[in-house]
């Protein structure tokens, strides 16, 4: 393959692991507790630009440790404020909802930080290429990659083997039974909440670094997250996974031969789903209603 | 009251296009309402069907020199073709899922409009046309420099609109709209054939939202991608919950208030975008009912 080819579907897989990476946030979010976080790309800003400011006093990694859990406090008081009043109503209420918060969350970064683009510091070890054959590895690329990595394969993990996963994954199915088991609901569906969002702010810290950091981009990555749900199926994880990870690469490969139809590309696939399996991909019967 | 709406328009410190646009929002609004609140399925990518409704009502004058209602018509064939195409795809679908899927559509649209240079004009919009005065043969009533004929003319598509959602919704189609709202699973046990019935509710909504978008191109002598973004969306959405959803004209109430703050805000303060944010929340918050369904509990109290 040429070198063109292998560069954009290198990249289409990056970029598709900041789709997954985003998706499985407002994935856990939408699976659990009927909540369509409209704000989620917010949140993922405010990770970036909270990043931002801690960077000069605590460098690149302090950031990135610190950045995403405060974000997912933030989230948090959030969800405990306005969400949580929503639970058992009707979708509408808590898509509006969020919806209106992404419109402060833009407007409020722009007032704090400025409308302009910012600088995002990244050490510079690791901007540089790591072979002169394949000059696309950049050190911050492959980084990205083991980061989005260890935060999927360590969600997956806390899904599977902790109590807390356990937990989450049976309110994903019968959040009713789950309550009558004992399981204090409001607080499993807070800390879900909060994971989504600590993931949220992780992908905002990383896509400043590649994609440099202004009040939009959050707004940018929303709705390929949005299609990597539909695409990969509603209620699986695993499936919002491949999901981020197919219209990456889907894009990357558009970028390729149909450069003008890059951002159209994953919706022609979500409409293709659609067409043939409703439920996505790896989606789950019974998940329609 | 609308009838006279330039006149006092004016004495309360608003100005006839103001005017206009609330009806044309309103007619909009109140479309969106026939499947949200009267068949109880939320689309929050209703604006993908308006800017279809404007853009081809652009298009048709900017290239084929048509009169301005057969423009909106051709701008509503256009958007209605699209909305039964894309309800078929999307009928199998409810509650939140159908939700993000209405959204993703829209913004194809937005994508197709804003990519599409050469036909749509991109990101700077359709300009070079206008709305031409229209020539009924015996008479011609002059649309173009005149804000109140205008404003007549939207008034009275307006009319016609929301006289044939009336009569659909006491029909016993409408009816059964209703009954699937309450509750679907009866409905269907009923033999009230769901899919179809939503899937017309879709497209009845999108062919009347259309037409807005049709009249919301003709207002401005223009039309851009934004019409078509999520943003117009979840505004039509608020302003159906903001006036009321369970009431058939509470959505022109909301889109009155909407449109109005809108307008007042954005005059005011850089910061509009928190303002309105701030509007949904509160509204979702301390007020899901709207106005009208306010008022209604009130006068039961």
């Amino acid at each position: 393959m040429s070198q063109v080819v292998l560069f954009n579907v290198f990249n289409g897989l990056i970029v598709g692991a900041f789709y997954a990476l985003m998706a499985l946030g407002l994935s856990l979010i939408l699976n659990l507790s009927g909540v369509i976080n409209f704000a989620h790309g917010g949140f993922l800003a405010l990770g970036a630009y909270l990043a931002y400011t801690l960077i000069p006093y605590i460098g690149f990694w302090g950031a990135l440790i610190v950045a995403p859990p405060l974000t997912a406090v933030l989230g948090l008081v959030i969800e405990w404020l306005l969400i949580r009043p929503l639970y058992g109503k009707d979708p509408l209420y808590s898509l509006l909802l969020t919806f209106g918060l992404a419109y402060i969350f833009e407007d409020v970064t722009r007032l704090i930080w400025g409308a302009q683009s910012v600088p995002f510091q990244v050490p510079g070890w690791l901007m540089s290429s790591l072979s002169s054959q394949y000059f696309f590895l950049t050190g911050y690329r492959v980084f990205m990659m083991i980061i989005v990595a260890a935060a999927v394969g360590g969600l997956f993990a806390v899904l599977k083997y902790t109590r807390l996963g356990m937990r989450i994954r049976a309110g994903t199915r019968d959040l009713d039974t789950v309550s009558t088991l004992g399981v204090n609901v409001r607080v499993l569906r807070s800390l879900n909440f909060g994971i989504g969002i600590y993931m949220a702010g992780l992908a905002g810290v990383l896509a400043a670094g590649l994609l440099g950091l202004s009040p939009t981009i959050g707004a940018n990555l929303i709705m390929p997250s949005f299609v990597a749900i539909i695409v990969g199926g509603l209620g699986s994880l695993l499936g919002t996974l491949i999901g981020g990870l197919m219209i990456g690469v889907a894009s990357g490969l558009a970028a390729v031969y149909f450069p003008s139809a890059t951002e159209a590309v994953i919706y022609v696939m979500m409409a293709l789903v659609l067409l043939v399996r409703p439920r996505g991909l790896l989606g789950e019967e019974g998940r329609l209603h | 009251m609308l009838l006279f709406a330039p006149f006092w328009m004016n004495a309360i410190g608003g100005y006839t296009e103001l005017a206009t646009r609330i009806v044309v929002m309103g007619l909009a609004a109140m479309s969106l309402n026939f499947l949200l609140g009267f068949t109880g399925v939320l689309s929050f990518g209703h604006a993908a069907y308006f800017g279809l409704g404007a853009y081809g009502t652009a298009m048709a004058i900017k290239y084929w020199a048509v009169g301005s209602i057969p423009a909106i018509v051709l701008g509503v064939i256009v958007a209605t073709i699209a909305a039964m195409i894309i309800g078929a795809l999307i009928i199998k679908l409810r509650g939140v899922y159908f939700a993000m899927v209405t959204i993703a559509f829209g913004q194809v649209f937005y994508f197709i409009a804003f990519r599409w240079n050469a036909v749509t004009g991109g990101d700077d919009g359709l300009t070079g046309w206008r709305r031409l005065p229209i020539n009924f043969g015996f008479a011609e009533l002059d649309i173009v420099q005149n804000d109140r004929a205008f404003y007549y003319f939207a008034l009275a598509i307006f009319a016609v609109c929301v006289a044939a959602m009336a009569v659909l919704l006491n029909s016993p189609f409408g009816r059964s709209l209703i009954a699937i709202r309450e509750n679907e699973r009866r409905a269907r046990f009923l033999g009230v054939p769901i899919e179809f019935h939503v899937w017309l509710s879709f497209v009845i909504s999108c062919l009347f939202v259309s037409a807005a978008g049709g009249l919301y191109a003709l207002l401005n002598n223009f039309i851009d991608p934004r019409a078509l973004r999520v943003d117009l969306s979840g505004n039509l959405v608020i302003m159906a919950v903001l006036g009321g959803m369970r009431s058939f004209w509470g959505p022109l109430i909301g889109a009155a208030i909407f449109v109005a703050l809108q307008d007042y805000v954005s005059s005011q303060t850089q910061n509009w975008m928190s303002v309105i944010g701030l509007v949904f929340v509160l509204v979702v918050r301390f007020f899901p009912r709207g106005v009208l369904g306010m008022l209604r509990t009130g006068a039961k109290a």
